[in-house]
C-alpha cells in the first residue's frame, strides 16, 4: 500500500514536473536574454491549445500534423509578438516592455474570448493519449510516460543546441552579457527572436499536454501555466537553464507534498502557500536555487 | 502679474479639484440617476488611482499588490460597518468576534485604510529591498497571495460566493467626490514632501539615491504602506457603493483599468494620473456603449474595451512613454502655454518662459 503511494507520487512528480519544466524553460529562455518577465506566455499556450482544438474538431488531419501546427503556432506566436509587440521597446526601459506583455496578455485573452466564445471547448485526443497504462503497480494515463520521455527528449536537444551550435553559444553568450555579445559580432535580432521562437515552441508542447490534461481550451487558460512557470522560474533561479528544469520539477514536488499533507480546510489556500514560498525565496535566495550568473540589482 | 512661486506650485491642487468639482456639481444639478452612478463610481476608481500614482509613480515599482489592499480595505471596511443581524443572516460561518462589531460608516472607512496599511506595514520590508525582475515576480505573488485569501478564507469574506452588505448606499455622490478630492490633495502633497522627493530621487537613480544618504529601503516602505491606505479607503468607498462584492474585483482585470489610466496620462504626476483617469473613463464609457449596441445587433462584442485599451496602452508606450503629460503637472502656466497654442492670434508670443515653469521642476 505504502510502496504504491510512494510510487504513485514519484510518477506523479516527474511526469507534472516534466511538465512544469518545459513551462519554466520557455519563460527562461525570454528572461534570459531580455530580463522580460513575458507575462503574454501564457496566450502563446492558450493559442496553440485553441489550434489544436479548431484543426481537431473542424479538419480531418491526423493527429501529427495537428500537434505540429499547434506547436508551430506556440512559435508563431512567440517571433510574432516579438517582432510587433516587443521589439520597439528595445533598448528601453524594462517597466514599459513588461506592462506591454501584460497589456499583450489581456490583448490575446479578449480577442479569442471575442471572436471564439468565452465559453470552455473539449479538443479531440488520440485514444491512447488518454488510454490508461498499469506499471509499477499503479494505474496512470499514458500521457505521463509520454510527457517524460518527450520532455527528456527535448532537454537532450535544447543542451546540445546550447551547448554545440553557433546559435546556442550566441544565445548563451547574449544572456551573460548582451552588449559584449553584440560587441563580438552577435546579432541581436537573431539571438532575440530565436529565444523567442523557441518559447514559443516550448509553450506549443505544453499546450498538447496540459489540454489532455485539463480536457479543455478556454480564453483564461494561460494564466495558470504563466504562474507556475513564475513559481518554478524563482525557486530553480532566474538566471539559469538548468535551474529553470530543477525549478520545475521542484514545484511538482512541493505542489504534491502540499496536497497529500495540507488539511483540506487549508487545502483551497495551497497557490497562496506556492507564492508565499515564492516571496520568502525570492527575498531570502533571490538566486534560486541553481546560481546562474546573478547579476540581480538590489539595494538595502 | 507674476504668481508667488507656492501659489504657481501648488495650483494643481485646486485646478484638478475644481475640475471635479464641477463635475459632480454638473451631475447633481443634471439629477440623472445613471450619470450620478458613473460619476461616483468613477470617484473611486479616481481615489483608485491616486494611491496607486503615490507609489507607483514616485519609486518606478510597477506595485501589483495594489489592487490587494484595495480589495483589504473592502472587505474590512464592509464587515466593520454591516450590523450583527446582517452579518448572522448572510454569512453564518463567520468568526464570532467580527459579527459582533459595528461602526458607523466613516469610522468603517478609516478601519479598512487601517487594515490595508497595518498589512502592508507587516509584510512591506523585505520585499522593499528587491528591485527589477525580482520586485516584479514578488510583487505579483503578493497579488496572488492576497487574492487567494481573500477568495478562500470563508469565515471572513465569505469565500468565493459574494459576499452581500445590505442596506443603503453609504458612498454617495458628494462622499465620492469629496474622497477623491482629498485623495487629489494628499498625492499631491506626498509628492512634494520631503518623503515624496525622496522616493522620486529612489526612482530616477536608486544607487545615487543611496549615495546621497537616502535610505532607499525604508523611504519606500513608508510611501508603500501610505499608498496602501489610501487603496483602502477606495476599497472601502467601493464596497459601500457596490453593496455586494467579490474577491474577484480585485484582481487583474481592475489592476488593468488602473494601470492604463496611469500609463496613459503619464505616471510620473498627480495631474497625469488625473487625465489618464478622465481620458480612459470617458473612452470605456463610450467603448461599453459600443460593445452594448454591438450586442444588441447580435454581435457578441464583450471584450472591445479591453482589446482598445490595451492597444491604445502598447501604443503610450511605445510613442509617448511619459503618458499624454509628459510627467508635468497642470499649473497656470501650463495653461497659459497650453492657451497660447490653441488661439492662433498668440502665436507669435514667446512661450518659452510659459513652458519652463510648466515642467517638474521647481517654478523660478
Amino acid at each position: 500500500m505504502s510502496l504504491t503511494v510512494i510510487v504513485e507520487f514519484i510518477v506523479n512528480t516527474l511526469s507534472l514536473g516534466s511538465l512544469y519544466a518545459l513551462l519554466s524553460l520557455g519563460l527562461v529562455f525570454v528572461f534570459g536574454i531580455m530580463q522580460l518577465v513575458n507575462f503574454a506566455y501564457g496566450e502563446y499556450i492558450m493559442i496553440s491549445a485553441y489550434v489544436l482544438y479548431a484543426l481537431g474538431v473542424f479538419t480531418d488531419l491526423p493527429w501529427p500534423v495537428v500537434f505540429v501546427a499547434a506547436i508551430a503556432a506556440g512559435a508563431v506566436m512567440g517571433f510574432g509578438s516579438e517582432v510587433i509587440a516587443f521589439r520597439p521597446f528595445r533598448g528601453r526601459s524594462l517597466d514599459a516592455l513588461l506592462v506591454t506583455s501584460f497589456a499583450l496578455s489581456v490583448i490575446l485573452q479578449d480577442t479569442v474570448q471575442l471572436s471564439i466564445s468565452p465559453r470552455s471547448k473539449a479538443p479531440p485526443f488520440p485514444g491512447f493519449f488518454n488510454r490508461n497504462v498499469t506499471l509499477f503497480g499503479i494505474v496512470t494515463p499514458l500521457r505521463s510516460y509520454l510527457m517524460i520521455a518527450t520532455t527528456a527528449v527535448l532537454l537532450i536537444g535544447l543542451s546540445l543546441l546550447m551547448r554545440r551550435t553557433v546559435l546556442g553559444i550566441a544565445m548563451r553568450g547574449a544572456s551573460e552579457n548582451f552588449t559584449t555579445a553584440r560587441l563580438m559580432g552577435v546579432p541581436a535580432n537573431l539571438v532575440i527572436s530565436a529565444a523567442f521562437v523557441i518559447s514559443g515552441l516550448l509553450s506549443g508542447i505544453v499546450a498538447i499536454f496540459w489540454t489532455a490534461r485539463s480536457g479543455a481550451v478556454e480564453p483564461l487558460m494561460g494564466s495558470a501555466p504563466l504562474l507556475i512557470g513564475f513559481i518554478a522560474v524563482v525557486i530553480g533561479g532566474m538566471h539559469s537553464l538548468v535551474g529553470a528544469v530543477v525549478g520545475g520539477f521542484a514545484y511538482a514536488a512541493i505542489a504534491n507534498v502540499l496536497s497529500l499533507t495540507l488539511p483540506t480546510t487549508l487545502l483551497s489556500f495551497r497557490d497562496a502557500f506556492m507564492f508565499v514560498i515564492v516571496i520568502l525565496f525570492l527575498v531570502l535566495r533571490p538566486e534560486g536555487l541553481i546560481r546562474g550568473s546573478y547579476a540581480e540589482e538590489r539595494v538595502g | 502679474m507674476k504668481t508667488p512661486t507656492w501659489l504657481a506650485k501648488y495650483a494643481t491642487i485646486p485646478l484638478l479639484s475644481a475640475i471635479l468639482l464641477l463635475g459632480a456639481g454638473f451631475v447633481w444639478w443634471f439629477n440623472d440617476g445613471l450619470i450620478e452612478d458613473i460619476f461616483t463610481i468613477s470617484c473611486v476608481t479616481l481615489t483608485m488611482v491616486m494611491g496607486f500614482q503615490m507609489f507607483m509613480g514616485n519609486s518606478g515599482i510597477l506595485s501589483w499588490s495594489y489592487v490587494g489592499y484595495v480589495g483589504i480595505g473592502a472587505f474590512a471596511s464592509a464587515i466593520c460597518s454591516m450590523s450583527p443581524q446582517t452579518k448572522r443572516l448572510q454569512i453564518p460561518v463567520m468568526y464570532e468576534f467580527l459579527i459582533d462589531i459595528e461602526m458607523p460608516f466613516p469610522l468603517a472607512v478609516a478601519v479598512g485604510a487601517l487594515v490595508a496599511a497595518a498589512v502592508a506595514a507587516a509584510i512591506a520590508w523585505p520585499l522593499m529591498r528587491l528591485s527589477d525582475a525580482a520586485g516584479i515576480i514578488t510583487q505579483f505573488a503578493l497579488l496572488i497571495v492576497i487574492n487567494v485569501i481573500l477568495l478562500q478564507w470563508q469565515q471572513v469574506t465569505n469565500g468565493p460566493r459574494t459576499f452581500t452588505l445590505g442596506g443603503m448606499r453609504s458612498t454617495t455622490l458628494w462622499t465620492a467626490t469629496l474622497v477623491a478630492v482629498g485623495a487629489i490633495v494628499l498625492a499631491f502633497l506626498f509628492k512634494e514632501s520631503s518623503l515624496g522627493l525622496r522616493l522620486r530621487a529612489s526612482r530616477d537613480d536608486r544607487f545615487a539615491a543611496s549615495a546621497a544618504g537616502i535610505n532607499v529601503v525604508a523611504v519606500r516602505y513608508r510611501s508603500y504602506v501610505i499608498s496602501a491606505a489610501v487603496g483602502g479607503v477606495a476599497g472601502a468607498l467601493w464596497s459601500h457603493y457596490m453593496l455586494s462584492i467579490t474577491a474577484k474585483s480585485f484582481y487583474l482585470v481592475e489592476l488593468f483599468t488602473i494601470l492604463t489610466m496611469l500609463v496613459i496620462g503619464g505616471t510620473m504626476s498627480v495631474s497625469g494620473a488625473f487625465f489618464g483617469w478622465l481620458l480612459i473613463t470617458l473612452a470605456r464609457q463610450g467603448l461599453r456603449q459600443l460593445e452594448l449596441g454591438l450586442t444588441q445587433q447580435g454581435f457578441e462584442a464583450y471584450g472591445i474595451t479591453e482589446i482598445v485599451l490595451g492597444v491604445l496602452m502598447i501604443l503610450f508606450l511605445v510613442w509617448r512613454p511619459t503618458g499624454i503629460t509628459k510627467g508635468r503637472e497642470l499649473t497656470f502656466a501650463a495653461l497659459a502655454a497650453l492657451w497660447s497654442r490653441i488661439t492662433p492670434h498668440a502665436r507669435q508670443r514667446p512661450t518659452a518662459p510659459a513652458q519652463a515653469t510648466s515642467t517638474d521642476q521647481e517654478a523660478p
